[in-house]
């Protein structure tokens, strides 16, 4: 392998369009996954703000509920494949060949093409909304009959799933095929940073899970063209095979969207920390666990439909138990935390706001996983405070850290750490004036995916709407403060952060097109996370 | 805006207060009115309590650790990595509190599962965008649709204010009247899509899923007016489709269905007469907004690409297509589900009249409840 890479060391980098459609370079298709991931982001974010804009006071004012509903539904869908997926696919690419010492990713011309069908997929999803009957608005989780009442988009919907869900594979079958065979000598599978450990499990979880939702959106597309009855009881189908069959994609999904964001936070939190990452293996242990145990709760998301009790008691049971590998995490970051020399640069402030809103929303999941009480929670706006806080205060405040905290080595300047700050605050503090009061919501009664509510909501919906349009607009800071620190700024080191450990520091910032030609020679204190 | 500024108030002072008083200010779930409802008020309030403290404990060492812990203070880092003893600790602990939990759960669940030995047993069917009710002991069925005024202020027009109504969005036409004191079994299941029958004070949400029927049981301590809704996304008419239970004592129960049974009679019987074009386009009017505006919307435009509009539809104006026009109410077409069975001849020839005269279709055709009878299978 470093024989092959020798011979093109002394090609010059492609430049122009050429260097972006045909790339198979790692880095040059890392930046492109979190380019993309960050336009969908705006996407989804636009959808969000006509969602709360709708909802800012009762009666109608902006949107017909119908375009309502697609707007909760294609807003789910942008930012869980479009912004958080593409996002962490991205973050792998760059990263993952320069932590463990690798050239590149072991499939190449794969990786080039499991990113360019994405902008493909999402053109088509986008496009349904402009179509006769308008686009999917049965919410992302399609569940039939409803779904099958949609017009024109149906097919287009259930194709794009297929793409995301094929371009999803190849990513992981990637990430899965470098960290097997590309690591540098001794780097033994218990030595890989954590990231890479997280990533490897997601891999794994996707390629597990997502044929099972192809599988299932694909006996959709037959039940609506070609005359089968999977889900159809008067066929002699059940309704609520689907949703069985989605969620047993739909619970690993969770998992996809947070296990590297697990993995960011533990490489962050002992940087700044100035210490090595408390009990590395029990890590690990932890997201092993997560990642098998998250096949065994899927239908906690369906305790309404009329389960025999035994079933209810196994999933409340099996969801219960995943609080404690999740609180071993937790406690782990605390006790890296512990005695450690602390500063708080703008990652390490994501990553600790991390920490405790993601155990926020660990907690309300913990409340929901109690099968009697998540009959009157189940479908009400605690159940969008939850997960809204565990995607983003969790998944989205990990990703925004891990930009921040290898943006210096991405770009070779370092960011601006005052307006960095400025965006943490403004990002941390609008987030939770958005999603908080919407646990008050939940309990007092107000169901999700309504376009409008009584007079009761109306001033919790009003204060969670100007959370959700500064939370909006203070994203726009973030965009500046990138580009920003790409055009220039000040020179990054190769060790851009005092307390960083890790190969990726040992390369020069900004990291050269092709890095770790041949393998690195590893030090005892190279591996020292 | 002041009330929002009262409210941001009361959220600061709501860790020094006692958690009754927060339950009134819609911060915390309701404890219902039914025994069950008050044991899962119980459950919910013991795991919000133990999350609490245990969020209380674990900020509070990070917090501390934050403060004393950094660099600015020239402390020197720890190397240590790992310590066996502790992280069996902190793997044990929360698995005896998970367990400390599960078990009054389980207790509460096996108890909520049982619906043996009740006196009465109602059907609670979910239709786009309404729910029926069908006592099968009493052998009555109801339509319960959203209220009119309702409807009228959730129109996206100017000058209407949904802050004027009270239960806006939470009122029907006809509640479900459930007798006080008597467990009371209620089945769900759906006509087209899936919905969802929840009622906060009853203290359960069930699902509503065509072709299945679940079966779910309340027992309502407290006479009073009860409100809830759908929780099952099925479609534009979601967040218009309320439940309304007045629970009543057993007498006025049966004196209800009593009265509810006579008036339908009459309303059946009535339905048959020959109507002129006034009663005809004013009742027209009446179930037109209860039934099509939905979909239809009030302008009879419908909307484009989903919901055909009535207004100059080829349909709703040529005298040769009025047979189609009554069998599509009757019997649904698409997306568009069948009135037959809800609605009376007359109510149907009321509201094919009124279509096919309102918003400048002028036909002047007066469709009458035998020519509906006479298009019934």
């Amino acid at each position: 392998m470093s024989t092959l890479a020798h011979e093109h060391d002394h090609h010059h980098s492609p430049s122009g369009l050429k260097r972006w459609f045909f790339s198979t370079n790692h880095k040059d298709i890392g930046t492109l996954y979190l380019i993309f991931s960050l336009m969908m982001f705006f996407i989804g974010g636009a959808m969000a703000m006509i969602i709360r804009a709708e909802l800012f006071q009762p009666g109608l004012q902006f949107v017909d509920p119908q375009f309502y509903n697609s707007m909760v539904t294609v807003h789910a869908l942008i930012m869980i494949f479009g912004a958080v997926m593409p996002a962490g696919v991205g973050l792998a690419n760059w990263m993952i060949p320069l932590m463990i010492g690798a050239p590149d990713m072991a499939l190449p011309r794969m990786n080039n093409m499991s990113f360019w069908i994405l902008p493909f997929g999402f053109a088509l999803l986008i496009s349904t909304l402009f179509m006769n009957g308008g686009g999917p608005a049965g919410g992302w989780t399609m569940y039939p009959p409803l779904v099958l009442q949609l017009g024109d988009a149906f097919p287009f919907l259930i194709f794009t799933v297929h793409i995301l869900g094929v371009s999803s594979i190849m990513g992981a079958i990637n990430i899965i095929a470098t960290v097997f065979n590309m690591r540098a000598p001794g780097m033994t599978l218990m030595k890989m940073p954590l990231f890479v450990w997280t990533w490897v499990i997601t891999a794994f979880l996707l390629i597990a899970s997502l044929p099972v939702l192809a599988g299932a959106v694909t006996m959709l597309l037959t039940d609506k063209y070609f005359g089968t009855s999977f889900f159809s009881a008067a066929g002699g189908g059940d309704p609520v095979l689907f949703q069985h069959i989605f969620w047993f994609f739909g619970h690993p999904e969770v998992y996809i969207l947070a296990l590297p964001a697990f993995g960011i936070i533990s490489t962050i939190i002992p940087t700044f920390s100035r210490k090595p990452l408390f009990g590395y293996a029990s890590m690990v242990y932890a997201t092993a666990s997560i990642a098998i145990l998250s096949f065994f709760v899927w239908a906690h998301h369906m305790f309404t439909v009329g389960m025999p009790i035994k079933g209810e008691l196994f999933f409340m049971y099996a969801t219960m138990l995943i609080s404690v590998p999740t609180g071993v995490k937790v406690f782990n970051w605390m006790a890296t935390m512990w005695k450690g020399a602390m500063t708080f640069e703008t990652p390490m402030l994501f990553s600790i706001a991390f920490v405790i809103l993601f155990t926020i929303g660990g907690f309300s999941g913990l409340m929901l996983g109690i099968t009697p009480v998540d009959f009157q929670y189940h479908d009400t706006y605690f159940v969008v405070a939850h997960f809204h806080y565990v995607l983003l205060t969790g998944a989205v405040f990990a990703l925004m850290a891990a930009v921040y905290y290898w943006l210096p080595k991405w770009t070779g300047y370092m960011y601006d750490e005052k307006l960095g700050k400025i965006h943490f605050w403004l990002s941390t503090i609008a987030a939770n004036v958005l999603f908080f009061p919407q646990h008050f919501l939940g309990l007092a009664g107000m169901p999700r995916r309504i376009p409008d509510y009584n007079i009761q909501f109306a001033d919790f919906n009003m204060i969670s709407s100007i959370g959700g349009f500064a939370y909006g607009l203070s994203q726009l800071l973030f965009v500046y403060i990138v580009i920003k620190c790409a055009l220039g700024g000040k020179k990054a080191k190769a060790q851009a952060w005092e307390g960083a450990k890790g190969l990726e520091w040992t390369v020069p910032s900004p990291a050269p097109f092709h890095t770790f030609e041949t393998p690195p020679k590893l030090t005892k204190a190279m591996l020292e996370y | 805006m002041t009330s929002i500024f009262k409210k941001l108030i009361q959220v600061i002072f709501l860790l020094t207060l006692p958690l009754g008083v927060i339950a009134e200010w819609g911060l915390n779930m309701g404890s219902g009115v039914t025994p069950i409802s008050q044991k899962v008020y119980d459950m919910h309030m013991i795991s919000l309590t133990v999350v609490t403290v245990i969020g209380i404990l674990v900020f509070g060492v990070m917090f501390w650790s934050i403060f004393h812990h950094r660099k600015s203070r020239g402390v020197k880092p720890a190397q240590f990595s790992h310590s066996t003893t502790v992280e069996v600790i902190w793997t044990t602990i929360p698995l005896i509190i998970i367990i400390g939990l599960a078990i009054p759960a389980t207790k509460l669940l096996i108890e909520m599962d049982d619906t043996s030995d009740s006196a009465l047993t109602v059907k609670a069917v979910g239709y786009q965008w309404k729910w029926k009710y069908e006592y099968l002991e009493d052998d009555l069925t109801i339509y319960s649709n959203l209220d009119e005024k309702s409807v009228e202020l959730s129109q996206r027009v100017d000058g209407v204010n949904p802050m004027e109504h009270e239960n806006y969005l939470l009122d029907v036409d006809e509640p479900l009247v459930l007798p006080t004191n008597t467990k009371i079994r209620i089945l769900t299941t759906a006509n087209d899509v899936i919905h969802a029958w929840w009622v906060p004070d009853l203290g359960w949400k069930r699902d509503a899923i065509p072709g299945f029927i679940n079966d779910n049981w309340t027992m309502i301590n407290e006479p009073g007016t009860y409100r809830g809704q759908c929780t099952e996304i099925c479609g534009k008419g979601h967040g218009y489709m309320p439940i309304v239970v007045k629970a009543v004592s057993m007498e006025e129960y049966k004196t209800w269905v009593a009265e509810k049974k006579e008036s339908q009679e009459a309303t059946a019987a009535a339905s048959n007469k020959e109507m002129s074009m006034e009663e005809l386009m004013t009742k027209g009017e009446v179930v037109y907004k209860a039934n099509c505006l939905a979909c239809h919307q009030a302008n009879g435009q419908g909307i484009q690409g989903v919901f055909p509009a009535l207004a100059g539809s080829q349909i709703a104006i040529k005298p040769e297509n009025i047979k189609t026009h009554i069998t599509h109410i009757l019997y649904g077409k698409n997306l568009m589900p069948a009135f037959g069975e809800q609605l009376n001849d007359g109510d149907i020839a009321a509201v094919t009249t009124y279509e096919r005269n309102a918003w400048g279709n002028d036909t002047g055709d007066m469709i009458q409840a035998s020519d509906i009878k006479a298009e019934r299978k």
